[in-house]
């Protein structure tokens, strides 16, 4: 009874105060100290990594450059209908001119049109075109004057593309990232030979997999020897696998070049012992095999040194007691050995699986065309066609796959299964 | 007896790791069928190393080890048949209790249902019989020890090694297992060599124990014997508390040794039974509660001085000097009958010569 007026009314401490408040004045100053610890690497990791992720991300939805240069003509382009087949009415070819003179003027009406260019090609240049001329235009008569200029400015399609993308949001990254388009029957896949994205994804997911399990099924055999090794040479062996730590990604993934290549190591020496004519040479590197075999030796470590370390925790005497109970080499590994260390196989396929599908410079060296990753087309479209808007929806789908392959594998695998030692 | 009346024979068996020493020198032992061995000794004395070439963990360098009369040196452990209980338990932790316990029985392809009512069985035999779903991480440590037991004996061996099983628990649970363990071994009429490092457990649960030291078995007796009649000096330091008194050896009449002590020069007697030849030194070794206080009838009399008083409750710890020993220690029963002893007094102490056991010197 007592104690359940005391749970009522909260414990009262000695002077008076409820606990739970003194309690949370005494934890305040390590709570306070504790933050003053970690705040410059918070205000680092903020200004320096996740401020850029998300204003690249955001970039991904962000559409505001057609109603910011061309406000007068996005305003007037609502009272148009679309679906009508017919070019708009001459207000808005004159919206259309006073916006193109303000950003002839301030020399922002190539972007727009390098914008719209990738919703529809020839947008850039009818622009650049124009661009050119507005200032010269008489007043009235806009719509024959830009007829004069390009009889594109007649085409509905172009109309229907800035009508379409005059919101300060857009799907259309998006949409392109998935091969889709938005026609005015609604969102349609686009022609089978042009899709490329959804290509990419897939062997993207399908190689990250394939790396995954040839370096758990490679990765294994060596963890478990470094873990039964005595110390002296485990410790040995396992400089041997942080070895490539120490080397350059970019000297690794060149070796492979000089190794796989059809001149290469692997081939010549195929040839020489007579296994190989040498008409038909393999074809080991800028394809799939090629990206395959360098990213999993590039990747190796990351599955062997989890496995190591839980390995190392799973204690000879189970296999002991397996056998002291009957059960024969294979059984013992299998039925006890085996489960106890799949933590680690699940933490490293983790870690590889999300480092490969993520990786770039490697499929870009040895992958050819038929070998690269998605990344490679993000980095395409960050470095050199500059349509950062694609490149952060393709950043932000593969951001979504990963997490979702997370929750897929902490449902089936389950993430408290998952170990470092 | 013929070989195969024991149950396990060692036969000359020697075990080095390195080439250079030897961990075991010369280990030979008969086992008798239904027999609780306990092999006791210090830690790296060598006792779990027999136990694992036993188990066939670890391959003798020398020698053949035979079971049930057959050498098993080449048989794979698996082949062996003998259960075993490991230090820390070795429960498989990602198997439920019930299924530690039909490990044994499915390896052996044992149909489910039998293996299901032996599991049963096995379970009520250590009392757990709520417990078999879970898993072992959710058992107290005498649990987990208890489903240890059940499991090295679901499949029902002759013979169980146990290595140091107890070590892990606190001083209650240790002594309710030991007795628990002695009755599973009483009413199974199982083969036990025990493997501990902990004397008293060895004293409590054994029907013999073998003493270990230095890869070399010092003696192997009863309990009872190797208390009260240890035949080295190693044997009567290690097992229970011992007084020990240096000496040399005047006379030797029959099986009675005369001793001079160092330092005072007492001359008392003591059984011959480990002293060497007239003129050479001897260890002597007096049980504390065998030490009689205050001036009684015994052939053997001295004196000490009080150096410290330890009260117990049931007994008193008296340490005394005697001789050149200041450490000489008196266990007086807790009763209306004794003097009441001071510190720093000087004592009457004797003890009969039967008690006192002359052995060689460590």
């Amino acid at each position: 009874m007592s104690n359940a007026q005391a749970s009522d009314a909260g414990v009262i401490s000695a002077d008076g105060v409820p606990l739970k408040v003194s309690l949370a004045r005494a934890l305040r100053r390590q709570k306070i100290r504790a933050l003053m610890l970690i705040a410059p690497l918070l205000i680092f990791v903020v200004i320096s990594f996740i401020a850029p992720i998300a204003d690249m991300l955001f970039r991904s939805v962000e559409n505001s450059i057609v109603p910011d240069t061309l406000p007068k003509t996005v305003v007037a382009l609502q009272e148009w209908d679309p679906a009508s087949n017919e070019a708009p009415g001459e207000a808005i070819y004159a919206a259309m001119h006073a916006d193109l003179v303000i950003a002839a003027e301030q020399k922002i009406h190539t972007r727009v049109g390098q914008r719209l260019n990738y919703e529809a090609p020839g947008v850039s240049s009818l622009f650049r075109k124009t661009g050119r001329r507005v200032d010269r235009m008489e007043p009235g008569n806009y719509k024959e004057q830009f007829l004069a200029i390009d009889k594109d400015w007649g085409n509905v399609e172009i109309w229907r593309t800035i009508h379409r993308f005059s919101g300060n949001y857009t799907s259309g990254y998006f949409l392109s990232a998935a091969d889709a388009e938005l026609t005015p029957d609604g969102i349609e896949l686009v022609p089978e030979n042009e899709r490329i994205y959804l290509t990419l994804f897939v062997r993207t997911l399908v190689l990250s997999f394939t790396i995954t399990l040839t370096c758990a099924l490679l990765g294994y055999p060596i963890a478990f020897l470094l873990s039964n090794l005595p110390m002296r040479t485990s410790n040995m062996l396992l400089i041997l696998v942080l070895l490539p730590f120490w080397t350059s990604l970019l000297v690794r993934t060149s070796s492979w070049i000089v190794l796989l290549q059809q001149q290469g190591v692997i081939n010549d020496l195929l040839v020489s012992i007579g296994i190989l004519d040498d008409q038909n040479r393999l074809e080991l590197m800028y394809n799939q095999i090629g990206t395959i075999i360098a990213m999993t030796h590039i990747l190796l470590p990351f599955m062997i040194l989890p496995l190591y370390s839980v390995m190392k925790t799973i204690s000879p005497s189970y296999v002991r007691a397996a056998k002291s109970l009957g059960a024969n080499d294979w059984t013992a590994f299998w039925k006890i050995y085996f489960p106890n260390s799949i933590p680690g196989i699940g933490a490293g396929a983790i870690l590889v699986f999300i480092l490969s599908i993520g990786y770039y410079i490697t499929p870009e060296l040895v992958g050819g065309t038929s070998g690269i990753f998605i990344s490679n087309r993000i980095a395409y479209h960050i470095s050199s066609s500059l349509n950062w808007g694609l490149a952060a929806a393709l950043g932000v789908i593969l951001l979504a796959l990963i997490l979702v392959f997370y929750w897929l594998y902490d449902k089936i695998v389950g993430i408290d299964n998952v170990s470092l030692g | 007896m013929d070989k195969d009346d024991y149950i396990v024979r060692f036969e000359n068996v020697q075990k080095s790791y390195d080439g250079e020493t030897l961990v075991v020198k010369n280990f030979n032992i008969d086992i008798e069928r239904g027999e609780f061995l306990t092999m006791l000794g210090p830690s790296g004395s060598g006792k779990t190393t027999c136990l694992m070439m036993l188990a066939g963990f670890e391959p003798a360098t020398n020698g053949e080890i035979y079971l049930n009369g057959s050498p098993i040196n080449n048989v794979p452990p698996h082949k062996r048949g003998i259960g075993m209980v490991f230090q820390n338990y070795a429960l498989f932790p990602h198997m439920s209790v019930a299924e530690n316990l039909a490990f044994p029985l499915k390896v052996r392809g044992m149909s489910k249902s039998d293996s299901e009512a032996k599991v049963k069985r096995a379970l009520g035999m250590v009392r757990l019989d709520e417990f078999g779903g879970r898993r072992p991480g959710q058992l107290s440590g005498g649990q987990q020890q208890r489903v240890a037991v059940a499991r090295a004996l679901v499949f029902e061996p002759d013979l169980v090694l146990m290595d140091e099983p107890l070590g892990a628990l606190d001083k209650n649970l240790r002594e309710e297992m030991q007795f628990e363990i002695k009755h599973i071994h009483e009413s199974l009429g199982v083969s036990v060599v025990y493997v501990t490092h902990d004397q008293s457990e060895a004293l409590t649960m054994s029907n013999r124990i073998a003493v270990f030291n230095d890869g070399v078995v010092q003696q192997l007796a009863a309990p009872e014997v190797l208390y009260e009649k240890p035949e080295n000096a190693f044997v009567a330091q290690f097992i229970g508390e011992n007084n020990k008194l240096t000496g040399k050896v005047t006379a030797i009449d029959g099986d009675i040794a005369q001793v001079t002590l160092d330092g005072g020069g007492d001359k008392v007697a003591a059984l011959a039974v480990k002293c060497g030849g007239v003129g050479e030194k001897s260890q002597l070794s007096i049980r504390p509660e065998r030490v009689i206080l205050g001036d009684e009838d015994v052939p053997n009399k001295m004196s000490g001085k009080v150096v410290e008083l330890i009260y117990l409750g049931d007994h008193i710890r008296c340490r005394m000097e005697v001789g050149d020993s200041s450490e000489f220690i008196v266990k007086v029963a807790n009763s209306h009958a004794h003097a009441a002893l001071k510190v720093g007094e000087v004592t009457p102490i004797g003890w009969v010569t039967e008690d006192c056991r002359a052995l060689d010197v460590l």
